[in-house]
Order: C-alpha cells, then sequence, then structure tokens
C-alpha cells in the first residue's frame, strides 16, 4: 500500500480547507447556528415540545446531520471534480496509487471536515438550547457514518459531473428536498399515515431519527432498521466506486 | 540491460472509433533522448498518456524499466515523471506545497532538501512560497518539470516541453534537459519545434495517423534523408548545362544564374562537382552550401509541417 500518496491527499485537501477556513468550516457552522437561533431560542419557545422534548432541542440532531450531510457531498465532490475540471487528474492517473488509496485520500480527508463541521455545530449548539446525549458513542457512530457515506456519494458525484452545473444538480435538486423533508424539524409521526409510509423511501430519515434517537432516545424508525439503511447505502456506494474504479468511467480513456 | 521503454504492439481505439494508436513498436534506450515527431492528432500524446497509466490500451504491452505498466503498475510509475502538454497546475498552491505533494504521490520520503534543490536548478526557489496563478507562464511550465522530477524518476516524458516559452527560455531548458540526461535519466519529448528534436535528441520517433512509421538515430537520419546542395553564382547566366555536367544532375535557378547540385559522399562531393565545373570552362564568382533540416526530412516523410 501506498501510505504516503494517501497522507499527501490528505494532507492536501486539508491544506486546502484551512485556506479556505470561511467557505469550508465557517460557513455551514454559522448558516447552522442561525437556525438553531431562529427556530430554537427565538421561535421554539412557542412550539410544543415533540416527544417530550423542547423544540429547540428536537431540531438540534436533524441541522446537525442535514449540514453534515451536504456538507459531506459537497466536499467530496470538489474534491474529485476540481482535478477533473483543472487538468491535474493527469497526475493521480500517471502515480503509483491504487484506486482504493485515492479514494481513501480524498474521501477520508472529506469526512473529517464533515464530521469536524458537524462536531463544531454540536459543541455550539449547547450555547442556545438545553441538549442531552444519551448515546454518546452511539452519536459519533452515526455521525461517522454519514460522514463516510455521503462523502462516497459525493465522490461517486464528483466522477460523474461533467460540469460545475452537474456538479451541483443533485445536492440542490435531490438532497436538499430530501433533507428538509427527512424529519429535521418534525417527527415523521405527526404525517398522515400516507405521507408516513411515503417519508419511509426517504433515506435521509433513517439518518435523522437514528442520530436524534442516540441524543433523546425517541425515534421515528426502529434504531436497528436506521442502521442498517445506513449500511446498505454505504455498501451501494462502495459497490458503485469500485465499479467506476474497474471500467476507468469519467477518469480513463 | 533492458530497454528504459519497451512498446509492443501497442494500439489504442476510442469508443467512437477513431484509431488513435496501431500496432506501435518501440524501445527507447536508457540515457538517451528520444523525441516523437508528428502532426497534430498523430498520436503522440495518446501514446506517452498510455505508456504513463493515464490512457488505457485496447491491445499490446508495455513495458518501463522491465516492469509491466498493467501487471506492476506501481514499479512501472514509479520510474516515470511525466509534464504534460497543457498547464495544468493547482493554481491556489504555492511551488513548494505542489512539488511535495507530487513527492508524496509517487510515495517517497519527504526531502526538503531535494525540493530545495529541484526549485533552486529550475530557478523558481524565490517563488517557492507564491501562489502558482501568479508565476508566469514559464515559471509554471517549470513548476510542472519540478513536479516531474520531485520522486527522482529514471524516465521522464515531456509532451511539447517548449510550447509558449520564449526563445531564451527554450534555450535553459534544452539545458537543462541535457543536465538531465547526463544524470543517467531517459528523456523522451514530443515537440512542434522541429529544431529543438534536432538540438538536443539522439534518436528521432515519427508518428503519423497512429502509425510510428520511423525510429531512427538522428544522425543517421539526417545523413540518410537529408541533402545536401552545392549552389553556385555565376557570372553569365546559362539556358541549360553542358552535357558534361550531366551525370551530376545540375538544375538551374535564378534565370539561369545559379547551378544546384544535389550531392551526397557517394558522388565525390563538392571538390569532384567544382573540378567537373572547371572542366565545362564554367565561370562562377561565389558558392555556398545548404543541408537540408530535420524539418526538411519530416515534411518528406510525413507530407505536412
Amino acid at each position: 500500500m501506498n501510505h504516503r500518496a494517501i497522507g499527501a491527499i490528505f494532507n492536501f485537501e486539508i491544506n486546502r480547507a484551512r485556506r479556505t477556513i470561511g467557505q469550508s468550516i465557517i460557513s455551514p457552522v454559522l448558516s447552522t447556528i442561525l437556525y438553531f437561533i431562529v427556530f430554537g431560542a427565538a421561535i421554539g419557545g412557542r412550539i410544543d415540545a415533540i416527544e417530550g422534548v423542547s423544540y429547540g432541542a428536537f431540531i438540534v440532531p436533524g441541522l446537525i446531520m442535514q449540514t453534515v450531510l451536504a456538507q459531506s457531498i459537497s466536499l467530496a465532490s470538489f474534491a474529485i471534480y476540481f482535478p477533473r475540471f483543472s487538468g491535474t487528474i493527469y497526475e493521480l492517473l500517471s502515480a503509483p496509487v491504487s484506486f482504493a488509496e485515492v479514494v481513501t485520500g480524498y474521501v477520508g480527508a472529506a469526512a473529517v471536515k464533515a464530521l469536524t463541521i458537524g462536531l463544531i455545530i454540536l459543541a455550539t449548539s449547547f450555547f442556545f438550547v438545553p441538549i442531552e446525549i444519551l448515546h454518546p458513542f452511539w452519536m459519533l457512530a452515526f455521525l461517522f457514518l454519514t460522514c463516510i457515506t455521503f462523502c462516497l456519494l459525493g465522490f461517486i458525484i464528483g466522477i460523474w459531473a461533467d460540469g460545475f452545473e452537474q456538479l451541483q444538480m443533485i445536492p440542490l435538486l435531490v438532497i436538499t428536498p430530501l433533507s428538509f423533508l427527512g424529519g429535521s424539524f418534525y417527527s415523521i409521526k405527526m404525517l398522515p399515515e400516507f405521507w408516513q409510509n411515503v417519508s419511509l423511501l426517504n433515506p435521509v430519515v433513517y439518518l435523522v431519527s437514528a442520530f436524534r434517537w442516540s441524543f433523546y432516545g425517541t425515534a421515528d424508525v426502529a434504531v436497528g432498521i436506521s442502521l442498517a439503511v445506513i449500511l446498505a447505502f454505504l455498501c451501494i456506494s462502495l459497490a458503485v466506486i469500485a465499479w467506476i474504479f474497474k471500467t476507468g468511467y469519467r477518469l480513463r480513456n | 540491460m533492458t530497454a528504459a521503454i519497451s512498446v509492443r504492439n501497442l494500439s489504442k481505439t476510442y469508443a467512437t472509433g477513431f484509431s488513435a494508436l496501431k500496432d506501435v513498436n518501440l524501445d527507447v534506450r536508457r540515457g538517451e533522448i528520444f523525441a516523437l515527431l508528428g502532426p497534430n492528432g498523430a498520436g503522440k500524446t495518446t501514446l506517452i498518456s498510455t505508456i504513463c497509466g493515464i490512457v488505457r490500451p485496447t491491445a499490446g504491452t508495455v513495458e518501463v524499466c522491465g516492469h509491466d505498466i498493467s501487471k506492476n503498475y506501481r514499479a512501472a510509475r514509479s520510474s516515470i515523471g511525466l509534464v504534460p502538454q497543457e498547464l495544468t497546475t493547482d493554481a491556489f498552491e504555492t511551488p513548494w506545497n505542489t512539488v511535495a505533494f507530487s513527492r508524496g504521490l509517487f510515495g517517497k520520503p519527504a526531502n526538503p532538501a531535494h525540493i530545495e534543490d529541484l526549485l533552486k536548478r529550475l530557478s523558481l526557489w524565490d517563488k517557492k512560497d507564491t501562489q502558482i496563478r501568479r508565476l508566469s507562464g514559464g515559471m509554471k511550465r517549470r513548476v510542472m518539470i519540478a513536479k516531474a522530477l520531485s520522486h527522482e524518476p529514471t524516465v521522464v516524458f515531456l509532451d511539447e516541453p517548449s510550447a509558449g516559452v520564449d526563445v531564451a527560455l527554450r534555450t535553459s531548458m534544452w539545458e537543462q534537459i541535457r543536465e538531465l540526461r547526463a544524470t543517467g535519466v531517459t528523456i523522451i519529448l514530443t515537440t512542434h519545434y522541429l529544431e529543438e528534436a534536432e538540438e538536443i535528441a539522439d534518436r528521432i520517433g515519427v508518428i503519423r495517423k497512429g502509425e510510428l512509421i520511423l525510429t531512427e538515430d538522428k544522425t543517421d537520419l539526417m545523413k540518410k534523408l537529408g541533402k545536401k546542395e552545392l549552389v553556385i553564382d555565376l557570372y553569365e547566366a546559362m539556358n541549360s548545362t553542358p552535357p558534361s555536367l550531366a551525370p551530376y544532375a545540375p538544375a538551374l535557378h535564378a534565370d539561369g544564374r545559379q547551378i544546384v547540385f544535389t550531392y551526397d559522399d557517394r558522388n565525390g562531393g563538392i571538390p569532384q562537382l567544382l573540378a567537373a565545373l572547371n572542366a565545362s570552362n564554367i565561370r562562377y564568382k561565389d558558392l555556398s552550401t545548404r543541408q537540408s533540416s530535420l524539418e526538411d526530412i519530416f515534411i518528406h516523410l510525413v507530407g505536412q509541417p
């Protein structure tokens, strides 16, 4: 294994985040904090508690998950798309590195950045709303799994995209609606039965539900099912990446 | 000793059906400067990209320093440094960081002394912490050379190294290429500047429509396909050349005021031609010789500049 190559890619990406810290870290953290202030501290007091949890505290896991999910996709897709766009991909393709090492470097760095964003938001939320974490291990595990899984999805999008418009298309037209309808701001149990069933087709529901369970012990979907769905999504992403590498799709002619 | 590059029956057909390489066979010796010439779209970059692992071949094998590029890609690629044609750099990075990145990518441990030496040799040391986007085109080209040399490769590909650089920089680049060769590095370059190949290459390969139509030692090539001409300026114009000069196939030019002989060592060269002129009582006021350049040979071979 070319561990130095993995380290080089990883450090390169982390340095890029340091160089653009305002855009990479501060901006998503600030946007999410504004939600805490508006929906938690300002409006939240006028909204009834959900399943015994104050509204301000209820939305925290969903907001963290929503931001981490969006950032995972965005960071990983840009990381691999930009070398394709600028042409510097030639160096990766001609280097003595396996595709698995390339993915480990890029996805690892993007996941660390997304995880950092999630943890900063979590730490900040304590200042605005009362939070408790019943299952800290599972909270970190779900956060980590989400980062890895959606960074893999972002990597796939970055390989697939043939322009900046395509790069933004899936996050904006698919991921954003799914994450807003994924139960971040409400429990899907509050929906009519038909829409509850429709919501179960949305993978974000499982992420938010499991993550919220790790905080307050309540979930829209059984935790085991959520875990299985996340792992299945992870496996599908890995399989797609394996296929990309085997065929050289959009990478090697 | 195995060849630096050994290409056997290499073909590449793209999904569109276009055949970029057709059954190419090529050996590049260790330590030589090999220039690959060909018109646009002839397959030069495809050949280089295939050897470097960027393009997948349709058929055939390639070995780099004895390592198959498919079965033993790590060893093969570790030996190679590639300077692509396009100025593709990380615009927001610094030369130091991007060169250090390249070294790590090729699995080499960090070696600040080597990077410092490289940047100094390429006159980039004072720009080591400047963002690459702020550098001139020539400097960017040198950053790409530094990246290609960062992992101490034994085979270096330079795809159009002088494209877009001024004459002074081109000359200094030739000097750097020679210095590199002096350290035992094998260099394969493609170029549009035929004087570049003429100036620095040991051997020449000509590729046309995906086929390698010739590989030859540069000196032999110029001797074999190059022409030498003797141009005689006459005192008086002639309507035709005397029959006594017929064996030397003279040609009249400049309204009969010039006779041009094409000669080589086989027909006795200049002394014999001058003797024939004197024997025919032809008076001349000046003479000059000219030799065809690699460019003339290239145009003759591929039918276009």
